[in-house]
């Protein structure tokens, strides 16, 4: 039974009207045209999905819609604040941190979490909180490297 | 006509092992395949068409300028090429050949990848091939192309072509200051006309000591586009009016499909299905509602389930039917028999190697539309001409009616070498009458996909009195012949790459077989050092001469302080080092692992590698690539292995099959040797083969106890 809902993506009001059981990931990817969001595993095991709901980061592939009814929600496409790239966004471009870049996304969006949470955040705790996701041509020390990076350059972290 | 294609790419590897490994394989595969894929889609491809697609495939060099290098009226370059992107760096190391023989900057290149109504067919991007093979062909194209240029210039001016020069796009007269763009050149319709002619094979092109874009470290250029999620991946691709496909899969491999009611899912609303034999697929609005179709109709499909072995019995079930006989000859030299019969010492063991997947982070994806007959795919596969010509035959229509693109793809590591999710989406789109993008799911690419072999290696060794290697007999069944040659000099020797009948689908992976032999002659050598007495590194440094693995054996062993490191093992902490050469490059790596008994965990605490592949093209790239094999080699090492029983796979998901995460990357130094007297050679491969020998050897100089099975961790902690 399709219901009717609303989300605030990327600063705009969008409404749905479909399935409330289907992923969130399925209504960026499908409905909204927002691709950034990767499917990985459907099961909230490598974090491709990760968006953040409320500032918060969640897995969208196993988020029913029908929990960001009337929430905000941030995708990959609306870190940046028009042509100027978020620090998460340049450090990763910095550190020459991207192989096939599919986690990517996923993987900015989970170090802006972070540096909200721990804005100079040690060296275990950015392994412990980033280890919810895989880069499979396992470019994990340049991904260090550029989450360290932001981490010295960011003195307040912006979530759009 | 996949698993053909895989095999083909074994015959490619232009090893007689493989030759007739890859023959046996393609029987038991145009088996499995319909089995396997259920999909009743098979056909079968004549030798001739094989052939005829290998020498096709070879056929580089034969193109006009044209089909390389277009002026645009920008000002900017196009360079087209076959190679795909899968995040291995070949869009800014092409970029980069191409700007150097243009003589003009790299962000001036708009490289044209993957599409085949743009490019030319550089065959498939895979064995490092890349680097040495379409890299020169680009430049050769792009150098070809600036002579032009420059003649035409020189002609409109009524001078020598040697009087001009080429900087950033633009000829200069020497003499006269005139100058002349790329640009404006191009507005003239001679440079149509001559670029008209083939690229010669002969061209000169630029010395390494004058490279001025080569050899920097150049970014991605579509680095901006994945950052911000602009970035249009195959699986990112929409149509207009686009349904979401998915497939029934059969519960086990070899399972036929008997009966089936579709009433359930013909009832939902704007589903359609497809039930051609063996295969059913349903298309729908959105992959939710068709996954709601698929999961309806499944409950009551009825399957007639094949025998199929387990996990548990696979090495010997490989070994029962290795085929060591016939054709298949070892390569020998010397007397091995009676080398053996007069060592004063002689171990035998036998190592095995696990299946295991690439698993990358996109799994296969395809988008296909038909129009009036032509059939366009968006898809992720690392050979658009191969999907071309599989389509084709797969739909009956000429090659010349179907276009495939690849857009920059979410990695592959050689799993992506066939395109079963681009004929599946064709397949469901010709039936629905409007465009169809089929994603698998995890679980489907780690059940449906192929694995890199497992194998099972025999090894002997025999040494003189004086702990010298008189001996060797090294026999690899089912993984294949990669880098099975030892590199060590030993007078008698007797080598074998043997096929054996693969229960699962198997094919290439990052550097093939290479790991599996490295892991077995990298760790059985540690065994024979300490039979002589001998330190590893002296051990190896005395039979070794090549001497390319010697420098990165001596420089690896210097930057880990070796001597030192090896003093302080303990039974808690252990240092292991190995070599190795493949595909025209050389590594050595030493690690330091550590053994937590009671946690009973094994973690690599360092690991110092030193890889070296000719001239560095992109200093930036190749240590990514470098850093991503070793962690990478990881993964295989300690824990990865597809377990399967009774026809499924036990673990077809990251809960149970353990890829390497951010908890598990050691402190890593990379040490590259840019050796610029040989041609380059690729560099995303070789670093993962000495990893996990390496490994094995630091468990055994901490603890004593030799694994000689990959993956090791779990194997030590049942000795321990």
């Amino acid at each position: 039974m399709d219901a009717t809902m609303t989300l605030t993506v990327n600063g705009k009001e969008r409404t749905v009207v479909t399935d409330p059981e289907r992923p969130l990931l399925d209504v960026l990817r499908e409905d909204l045209n927002l691709t950034g969001a990767k499917y990985g595993c459907g099961e909230g095991r490598c974090g491709a999905c990760t968006v953040l709901m409320d500032g918060k980061q969640v897995l969208s592939c196993v988020t029913p819609v029908a929990k960001a009814d009337k929430k905000k929600i941030t995708t990959i496409e609306g870190l940046a604040d028009g042509d100027s790239l978020h620090p998460v966004q340049q450090a990763f471009l910095d550190e020459g941190a991207i192989q096939c870049g599919y986690c990517t996304p996923g993987m900015i969006l989970t170090a802006v979490a972070l540096l909200e949470k721990y804005p100079q955040p040690t060296d275990e705790q950015i392994v412990a909180w980033m280890d919810g996701n895989i880069c499979r041509c396992n470019g994990y020390t340049k991904i260090l490297r550029a989450v360290r990076r932001a981490a010295a350059q960011i003195t307040e972290v912006k979530i759009p | 006509m996949i698993e053909n294609t895989l095999a083909e790419e074994l015959l490619e590897s232009g090893r007689s092992e493989f030759v007739e490994q890859a023959s046996s394989q393609v029987e038991l595969s145009r088996r499995t395949f319909v089995q396997l894929l259920g999909t009743g889609l098979l056909i079968t491809v004549t030798q001739g068409v094989s052939v005829g697609q290998r020498s096709r495939s070879r056929s580089r060099g034969s193109i006009t300028v044209a089909a390389r290098v277009h002026l645009n009226h920008d000002g900017t370059i196009s360079v087209m090429t076959g190679k795909v992107e899968e995040g291995q760096g070949p869009r800014a190391q092409i970029s980069q050949a191409a700007a150097e023989e243009l003589r003009v900057a790299v962000d001036n290149i708009r490289l044209v990848m993957a599409d085949t109504a743009l490019v030319p067919d550089d065959g498939i991007t895979a064995g490092s091939r890349t680097t040495p093979y379409t890299i020169p062909a680009v430049r050769q194209g792009a150098a070809t192309a600036r002579e032009l240029l420059t003649s035409l210039a020189a002609k409109q001016w009524k001078v020598d072509p040697g009087t001009l020069d080429v900087h950033l796009g633009t000829i200069t007269n020497k003499a006269t200051k005139r100058t002349i763009s790329y640009a404006d050149l191009a507005k003239s319709k001679d440079v149509a006309e001559t670029f008209k002619q083939n690229i010669p094979s002969d061209v000169a092109v630029t010395p390494v000591s004058e490279w001025k874009v080569l050899g920097r470290s150049v970014p991605r250029p579509n680095s901006r586009d994945i950052v911000t999620g602009a970035h249009k991946y195959p699986s990112d691709i929409a149509r207009p009016n686009m349904l979401y496909g998915k497939i029934l899969r059969p519960p086990s491999y070899g399972a036929t499909l008997e009966s089936v009611d579709l009433s359930a899912a013909k009832a939902m609303k704007d589903v359609v299905v497809v039930h051609e034999d063996q295969f059913v697929g349903f298309a729908a609005p959105s992959s939710f509602r068709a996954a709601q179709a698929l999961e309806a109709v499944a409950k009551t499909a009825s399957w007639k389930a094949a025998p199929h072995p387990s996990s548990k019995e696979i090495f010997a079930y490989l070994k029962e039917r290795a085929q060591t006989g016939g054709r298949s000859r070892p390569s020998t030299r010397g007397s091995i028999d009676k080398a053996l019969a007069d060592a004063s010492k002689v171990l035998s063991e036998t190592y095995t190697v696990a299946y295991i997947q690439h698993t990358p982070m996109e799994p296969r994806a395809a988008t296909a539309e038909w129009t009036a007959g032509k059939l366009t795919v968006w898809t992720g596969i690392d050979w658009p001409q191969r999907a071309q010509r599989d389509l084709a035959q797969a739909f009956r229509i000429p090659s010349d009616s179907v276009r495939a693109i690849v857009p920059d793809m979410g990695a592959g590591f050689g799993g992506k070498h066939s395109g079963e999710a681009a004929e599946e989406a064709a397949r469901l789109a010709k039936a629905a009458g409007c465009p169809v993008a089929v994603h698998w799911t995890r679980a489907e690419e780690f059940t449906w996909a192929y694995f890199r072999p497992a194998a099972v290696i025999e090894c002997k060794g025999g040494l003189d009195d004086k702990g010298s290697l008189i001996a060797w007999d090294f026999t690899n069944i089912n993984a294949g012949g990669a880098a099975i040659d030892t590199p060590y000099n030993i007078a008698n020797t007797s080598i074998l790459s043997a096929s054996s009948d693969s229960p699962l689908r198997q094919g290439p992976y990052r550097c093939l077989a290479a790991t599996a032999n490295n892991f077995a002659r990298e760790s059985f050598m540690d065994e024979l050092a300490a039979a002589a007495g001998a330190d590893p590194l002296a051990f190896r440094l005395a039979h070794l001469e090549n001497p390319r693995i010697q420098t990165v054996l001596e420089a690896v062993a210097k930057h880990f302080d070796w001597p030192a490191r090896r003093r302080k093992v303990t039974a808690d902490i252990g240092v292991g080092l190995a070599c190795g050469t493949e595909k025209n490059s050389v590594v050595a790596a030493c690690v330091e692992v550590g053994i937590d008994r009671k946690r009973r965990e094994l973690k690599v605490h360092h690991v110092c590698e030193a890889f070296e592949c000719g001239p560095i093209q992109n200093p930036a790239n190749l240590t990514s690539q470098v850093q991503g094999c070793i962690i990478m080699g990881l993964g295989g090492a300690l824990r990865e292995e597809m377990r399967f029983e009774d026809g499924k796979i036990l673990n077809a998901s990251f809960a149970g099959y353990l890829v390497p995460r951010f908890k598990d990357v050691p402190r890593i130094d990379v040490h590259l040797i840019n050796k610029t007297d040989i041609p380059s050679a690729g560099g995303g491969e070789t670093p993962i083969i000495a990893i996990a020998p390496a490994i094995g050897n630091a468990i055994f100089a901490a603890t004593g106890i030799r694994i000689r099975s990959m993956p090791m961790q779990k194997a030590l902690f049942r000795q321990l």
